[in-house]
């Protein structure tokens, strides 16, 4: 699926400016070996001071990985981690100035809250005052305040994940490690804590790095995510950039929803590209990166495309010749706040429409025109940043 | 522990209480018979007997019960004994402990596919008897024993080393013999434990030496009381291995139980000094429990 040639700067100029001219993690041809298994290949990133940085993939990625390389508890195969320009590659987890929050949260159950909170805190030597104060300081801040007595098996598992959080930033290190911290709670929990989570790292300014496999909870709190397959980066960027400029493939089938179509270049005229698909159809695109002759991948999001009735008397319009590709509704499913439509097009390739509630409804079996403006057809190629950062 | 019986036994109260209790019972009564039989009764016994006394012939008779076989047997003569006793079985425990928990902290952290391979070498030791296994030691400890010929071989030693009949030679064989069950409580407790929490531990400025001290070692409380206990409570009331590695300077108060039922024949008073060692045992295992209770937390009673 992926392009044989890798990226080279995966994280782009962008991030360069972002990050200021001296990032808070700096990750340097990251690559851990496990035997055979290539766990984490080749990653170079850099994070900016008080970010809100996710690395999101499918199990099996390299993102938890990666997070436990920054943390200390793996050790790379080869690469180089810095924090705040100092170079922490073997340095033991105790040693480095980031903390980490456990997917189990891993609270002692041999202590009390407070025990847990203040366990960092004895261990560099702070004075029990301090530490009294800092331990109901940081309870606030989670809004668990007065719980310093309980038991950690007494609390729910909301309250667990908030302990497990100020165990961490009461700390105050200079980067939070942050894995799948939400992944055990229900859905409804876990909607309240993205955004408290967010609450609390603008409120302290502590960068977080957070590793999830649910893309919806990356786009909800991050600055900027780093999407990894298969031990790499696919693409680093903003929540918007990664939705609206995926540049590969799995970018764009992993962050929402699209509609992948391969295709060739016909030819390109006007900024825009027509293209004839693999399955025998013809439609537009973008034209960045396009020649004709040249095999493409196109990204066409399913709320961005547009049904009419083939016959012209549903909406009374007619379609952008260029773009129209005529099919048959194969499938229909009710969404509540949208319609999904399941199309065959006459060249037998299926795509998937999201269209609103309000709109024209169809049925199975009737045939329809399918139109998108040419700008939301995105062609997905190897190095289309050049291309981007030039226009 | 607590945790893990107390789950289920709320559930099965939730569903049918009766009915579940009765179940129980009944499923209970083999092991409460055999218990009964093998357990209880020769307990019984050597109480009734504890309170007879001899008759002309030598016999046991409670024509006359009475407490002067115990009072007899609070004799200060025999403090020395104890305190052998005591000294033999606490230096076992510390060893076993010693030696039991990195061998089980081993096999349970990078024993991999072959931690029941490991867990059965283990207990291999017990495919013989105890007896035996004693004597082989006799044999390679005894003056012209496998390793003082081994060291005379090499020239490192001229004359013998005396080993056997020493309290070195007690504890190695008193060690030797109890370390397996040293090693399986403390691998069961430490097999349990969340190896996150220790990686936990390092993340917040714990050294290597910081993360055990203040996580490993107390959330392994537990088996290390539990193999303490193993180990300490056999070890006291161990004859064998004083009787067969010792000398005349080893004797423990188990071996003058035995000889005072053995050769002496005298069992009213062996059963009230037996009985007495048996209540100091209990004592020591409900403080060594109590300290446990404390030291274990997460389980409301």
């Amino acid at each position: 699926m992926l392009a044989a040639e890798p990226h080279t700067d995966p994280q782009g100029s962008r991030t360069e400016r972002l990050a200021g001219s001296q990032p808070e993690i700096g990750l340097d041809s990251l690559t851990k070996r496990f035997g055979d298994v290539v766990a984490v290949d080749d990653v170079s990133l850099a994070i900016g001071a008080g970010e809100f940085f996710s690395l999101l993939g499918p199990s099996g990625c390299g993102k938890t990985t990666t997070l436990r390389m920054i943390g200390g508890f793996d050790l790379p195969t080869s690469g180089r981690i810095e924090l705040r320009g100092r170079d922490v590659t073997l340095d033991p987890p105790d040693k480095r100035p980031v903390n980490m929050v456990f997917q189990s949260y891993a609270l002692f159950p041999h202590l009390d809250v407070a025990g847990n909170i203040a366990f960092g805190l004895k261990r560099r030597g702070v004075d029990g005052a301090e530490i009294r104060r800092r331990t109901g300081e940081i309870l606030e801040k989670v809004r668990l305040p007065g719980y310093e007595r309980r038991r950690t098996h007494e609390l729910s598992g909301g309250q667990q994940q908030r302990i497990a959080l100020a165990r961490a930033l009461v700390n105050e290190p200079h980067v939070l490690l942050l894995d799948e911290p939400l992944g055990a709670l229900d859905l409804k929990l876990r909607k309240n804590l993205q955004l408290e989570l967010k609450r609390i790292q603008k409120d302290v300014g502590i960068t977080f790095v957070y590793v999830t496999h649910d893309q919806e909870e990356a786009l909800t709190m991050s600055d900027r995510i780093a999407v990894m397959s298969h031990g790499r980066i696919e693409q680093v960027g903003t929540p918007e950039d990664l939705y609206d400029r995926p540049r590969t493939p799995f970018v764009a089938d992993f962050i929402g929803t699209t509609n992948l179509l391969s295709g060739t270049v016909v030819e390109v005229r006007d900024g825009t590209a027509i293209i004839k698909l693999d399955s025998g159809d013809t439609c537009a695109a973008g034209a960045h990166e396009c020649v004709p002759g040249r095999q493409v991948q196109l990204s066409v999001r399913p709320e961005s495309i547009r049904l009419d009735r083939a016959d012209g008397t549903g909406a009374g319009r007619p379609t952008e010749a260029a773009a129209g590709l005529r099919g048959a509704i194969e499938q229909v499913a009710y969404l509540g706040s949208a319609v999904q439509y399941h199309v065959r097009t006459e060249g037998g390739q299926a795509v998937s429409v999201l269209a609103s509630r309000n709109g024209p409804r169809f049925e199975p079996g009737d045939d329809v025109v399918l139109a998108w403006s040419p700008t939301d057809a995105l062609v997905l190629g190897d190095r289309p940043a050049e291309l981007e950062e030039s226009a | 522990m607590t945790e893990a019986v107390a789950q289920p036994d709320g559930a099965v109260r939730s569903t049918g209480q009766r009915g579940d209790r009765l179940a129980t019972g009944f499923l209970v009564l083999p092991g409460v018979i055999w218990l009964a039989i093998l357990f209880l009764a020769p307990l019984v016994i050597i109480g009734v007997i504890s309170v007879g006394s001899l008759d002309a012939s030598g016999r046991v008779t409670l024509a006359n019960p009475s407490l002067a076989n115990y009072l007899e047997a609070l004799n200060p003569e025999f403090l020395p004994a104890l305190g052998r006793s005591l000294y033999y079985a606490g230096v076992t425990t510390v060893l076993s402990l010693g030696i039991g928990y990195p061998v089980a902290y081993w096999i349970s952290r990078y024993g991999g596919r072959r931690k029941i391979l490991l867990l059965v070498l283990v207990m291999l030791p017990f495919w013989t008897s105890y007896l035996i296994r004693t004597y082989a030691w006799m044999i390679i400890l005894r003056d012209n024993g496998v390793v003082n010929s081994l060291l005379r071989s090499v020239g490192l030693i001229d004359d013998p080393i005396r080993i056997l009949n020493t309290d070195i030679s007690v504890i190695l064989g008193m060690t030797y013999g109890f370390l397996p069950f040293a090693i399986l409580p403390l691998f069961v407790s430490i097999d349990r434990l969340d190896f996150s929490l220790v990686q936990a531990a390092r993340d917040l400025y714990a050294s290597g030496r910081g993360a055990f001290l203040h996580v490993t070692l107390p959330l392994t409380m537990p088996g290390i009381v539990a193999a303490g206990l193993l180990t300490f409570i056999p070890a006291l009331g161990d004859y064998v291995t004083p009787d067969i590695l010792g000398g005349a300077e080893t004797t423990t108060i188990a071996n003058i139980v035995q000889v005072i039922f053995t050769s002496g024949r005298d069992w009213p008073y062996g059963s009230a000094l037996g009985f007495l060692l048996m209540a100091v045992t209990i004592a020591g295992t409900l403080l060594a429990l109590r300290s446990l209770r404390r030291e274990v937390v997460g389980a409301p009673a």
